[in-house]
């Protein structure tokens, strides 16, 4: 008998960051009863880590801007496998989302005529790519997540919104028809656990960095809610995708945001050589960041590496003066300083490309409606379950995220989320309730680990697993090496699965919550490996050395992975414009 | 061998907290506290703290630091190391919930009390909300609170009153919102602050600046209250 309490909602968000909590003041505005389940404190989730900026052509740097080019600049940075239905509704609702946002109240930096000040980004063009570069990045100095996860948890408390705080999301509860009706959740405080019952179910629980050893994410990204679909046999798409971040601090992994190449900064070898200039003589060190990582890489490999090991880049700064600085850079003359032990005053940074992003996800609509695969491959509506955020797959980044394009794909997919639920409440939805056996089915993840006697420790586990995707999945990739990273992981499976929980005590107990993690870990590593290697091609931040060019013929589509049989298949990429006919794939340089 | 003690206690085990040591080998290393904390955890799983960023812009690490509030995530032990020791405890003068983990109900209480929010109720325009860079400038220094807790924790007052005083951190919050040329709030928002408490309790101790770990000035914020709450009685 699932001898556990219930409480009930129109909605519930796991995941308190920037999408979970944009979908939540939807859904709060409009008096359904909602709650977000997020398992810690909402501004401690890891949107506050976004550093510079939320690309959107508002048309404050340059009056003239237009949407359809920040258009354009996404689906080539995407290498074309991004939605081009998606991308035109992000590109195009994105401005109204901004100004939301600003009326909110968030403190956006400012131009001289008092608008919102907008600064050049990678990947970024005027005219569809004949214009030269554009300055469409809005931020808030260099700590625009901060700004932007802060206005959406007051905007929250202005509209009351229920917050289930340090409440930690298990598995999902399916009903007899496959449909999602909540999830089975921790009270971590008090150890209770509760199923908390929802007639809609939204899932902004982030990426999942933390799958490797070197990352930019915060210990929290742990990839709750990719695990948890993919245990309830929900397909993940494009999981191969993952964006290594140009510039992580060398060593310690924290970002130094993209905004630094912005205003002016460069990257140069141990001649003191701009390399980027080879690369790519157009952008610079303003190419795709798939680019400009990969390009980094080869400096290193070819012994143009910094420091005693050569095996990092420097970020120059200094040139561009301490004022600057100062007002457009704040946030990274601090983490540099304490991180890096340089000043960017005088110096430059050492910087190394990171694990930053995970593209794909959880396939969804432009609804944020779940999707699965039937065995005719067409697109079917998973009832009840929603994502958004970097969580989902919806897909706007396709192979290579823009960067400031996570920003602007977490705000306005978290409203259009919580606006089609709302539509879809107010005409009613009607889901058989759970049985006890449906609920006792989604704790038996949780009563697996708290049975658990003589295995070995979460934390030995998980950097066993992360030193695993670090050498055999990173920025460059090859099939051999590929299979042997799988054989490593299949070794490693029970092992996981047989993770000891010693301490099995109630009061917030953390290395419960820590072996839980554990196993959205390695679900997350494994669809990523086995996509990896199924993917026979280069394409964005997929770069393999034994199939170095972009398969279009073959790949010019979404991979799904199915976690109960393993495999991989494949979905059509929207090409249907509303506004325009579609971009069709072309030769991607910088 | 680097000695660290650190304040435990489970509420299902232990009738009263206690210090427990440990020795750690840092290799000579100036990490983190928080590289500590984690290095522990691996050894001892019951070990217990909050931590989420670890680059000091989360706001859930903060503790106290041999004597002294602080991130765990950006306090290296060169900083915090007296001679071989590093004692961590919790923020002080909240209820601990277990080990290093605070409740912190009571803060986010003084928070939420301060209406943290814009409040305009003119129409929106089209486009954002026109300010210029100087009245931009202003929130400077305000805005970038984590909420981590550390000043408010620090705060004499607030360990006396923490149900009535709002306490440095959400009294820069208070002013955020004062300041910033587009909320039109401004006398509700000092009518809300106007008793002997809410404010007036701070009597310029100044721990609040000092332990700040984003170099935040919650007392030079009071003061502009303060200097608002009279100029609007007169």
């Amino acid at each position: 008998m699932a001898n556990i309490r219930t409480m009930s909602f129109d909605a519930v968000i796991v995941g308190g960051g920037g999408s979970g909590m944009r979908a939540a003041l939807q859904l709060a505005q409009s008096g359904y009863k909602t709650a977000v389940i997020t398992k810690v404190f909402p501004t401690r989730s890891h949107t506050v880590s976004a550093q510079g900026g939320i690309t959107c052509a508002i048309a404050s740097d340059d009056p003239n801007d237009q949407w359809q080019w920040h258009m354009y600049d996404t689906i080539k940075g995407s290498d074309y496998i991004g939605d081009q239905e998606a991308i035109e509704y992000m590109c195009q609702t994105g401005p109204e989302a901004i100004f939301e946002l600003e009326h909110m109240g968030l403190p956006f930096s400012r131009t001289e005529e008092g608008r919102i000040y907008q600064r050049p980004f990678g990947g970024q063009s005027k005219d569809f790519g004949n214009g030269g570069q554009a300055a469409r990045t809005c931020a808030a100095a260099d700590r625009t997540g901060h700004a932007l996860l802060h206005t959406l948890y007051q905007g929250n408390l202005k509209n009351e919104t229920t917050f289930l705080n340090e409440w930690y999301a298990v598995d999902i509860v399916k009903n007899e028809d496959n449909a999602v009706v909540g999830v089975v959740a921790i009270n971590i405080e008090t150890g209770e656990t509760v199923y908390v019952k929802s007639k809609a179910t939204v899932f902004a629980t982030g990426g999942a960095g933390r799958i490797y050893a070197s990352t930019t994410n915060a210990h929290i990204c742990t990839g709750d809610g990719v695990g948890m679909a993919l245990r309830a046999g929900f397909p993940v798409q494009d999981i191969e995708m993952w964006q290594f971040h140009p510039t992580g601090i060398h060593g310690a992994g924290t970002l130094v945001t993209e905004g630094c190449r912005g205003e002016g900064g460069y990257l140069i070898n141990k001649d003191g050589e701009r390399f980027m200039e080879r690369y790519a003589p157009n952008a610079k060190d303003l190419a795709g960041r798939d680019v400009v990582a990969r390009s980094m890489v080869l400096e290193i490999l070819e012994g143009r590496g910094c420091g005693p090991d050569g095996d990092h880049v420097y970020l120059k700064l200094d040139h561009l003066g301490e004022e600057t600085l100062n007002a457009k850079l704040p946030g990274i003359l601090e983490l540099s300083r304490t991180f890096a032990h340089a000043d960017p005053v005088v110096e430059p940074i050492p910087v190394v490309p990171t694990c930053h992003y995970m593209m794909g996800g959880i396939p969804t609509n432009v609804d944020g409606q779940a999707l699965t695969i039937d065995k005719d491959g067409n697109d079917q509506v998973i009832e009840g379950f929603y994502a958004c955020g970097e969580a989902a797959c919806v897909s706007v980044h396709g192979a290579n995220r823009l960067g400031g394009n996570s920003l602007l794909d977490l705000v306005v997919f978290g409203r259009a989320s919580g606006m089609f639920i709302e539509k879809q409440l107010r005409e009613g939805i009607n889901l058989k309730d759970a049985s006890e056996g449906d609920i006792e089915r989604a704790m038996e993840g949780l009563n697996r680990i708290n049975n658990s006697e003589g295995g070995e420790k979460a934390s030995v586990l998980r950097a066993e697993l992360q030193t695993i995707m670090q050498n055999y999945f990173g920025v460059f990739r090859r099939g051999d090496f590929m299979k042997e990273g799988i054989e490593k992981l299949n070794a490693l499976r029970p092992r996981i699965e047989n993770v000891v929980l010693e301490d099995k005590s109630d009061t917030f107990n953390t290395a419960r919550i820590e072996a839980l993690e554990l196993q959205n870990l390695f679900a997350t590593a494994e669809a990523t490996a086995i996509a990896a290697e199924g993917r026979t091609e280069s394409r964005g931040a997929h770069a393999r050395e034994d199939f170095q060019e972009r398969d279009d013929e073959n790949w010019l589509c979404h991979s799904v992975y199915f976690p109960e049989s393993k495999t991989l298949g494949k979905r059509g990429v929207n090409f249907t414009l509303k506004t325009r006919e579609a971009f069709e794939p072309k030769i991607r340089t910088y | 061998m680097l000695n660290v003690s650190i304040y435990r206690y489970n509420p299902e085990v232990d009738s009263e907290p206690y210090m427990q040591d440990f020795q750690v080998d840092t290799q000579g290393k100036d990490v983190m506290v928080l590289d500590v904390l984690e290095k522990l955890k691996t050894e001892d799983p019951t070990l217990t703290f909050r931590r989420s960023c670890r680059e000091g812009v989360c706001g859930s690490d903060g503790v106290n630091i041999s004597g002294k509030n602080g991130l765990a995530c950006i306090t290296p032990l060169s900083e915090a190391v007296k001679g071989n020791k590093l004692v961590i405890r919790p923020l002080p003068g909240l209820p601990v919930i277990r080990d290093l983990v605070i409740d912190m109900s009571q803060f986010y209480a003084q928070y939420e009390k301060i209406q943290p929010y814009m409040i305009n109720n003119n129409p929106a325009p089209a486009i954002e909300r026109l300010q210029s860079p100087e009245e931009r400038a202003k929130l400077d220094g305000l805005y970038e609170c984590i909420l981590c807790a550390c000043c408010s924790t620090a705060c004499p007052s607030f360990w006396w009153n923490p149900d009535k005083f709002i306490g440095p951190s959400g009294l820069l919050q208070a002013y955020r919102f004062l300041a910033d040329s587009r909320d039109t709030a401004t006398e509700e928002r000092l009518a809300n602050l106007d008793d002997p408490f809410s404010v007036f309790r701070c009597h310029g101790i100044m721990n609040c600046v000092q332990v700040c770990p984003k170099g935040l000035n919650p007392t030079k914020a009071i003061g502009h209250i303060r200097s608002m709450l009279i100029r609007s009685a007169t």
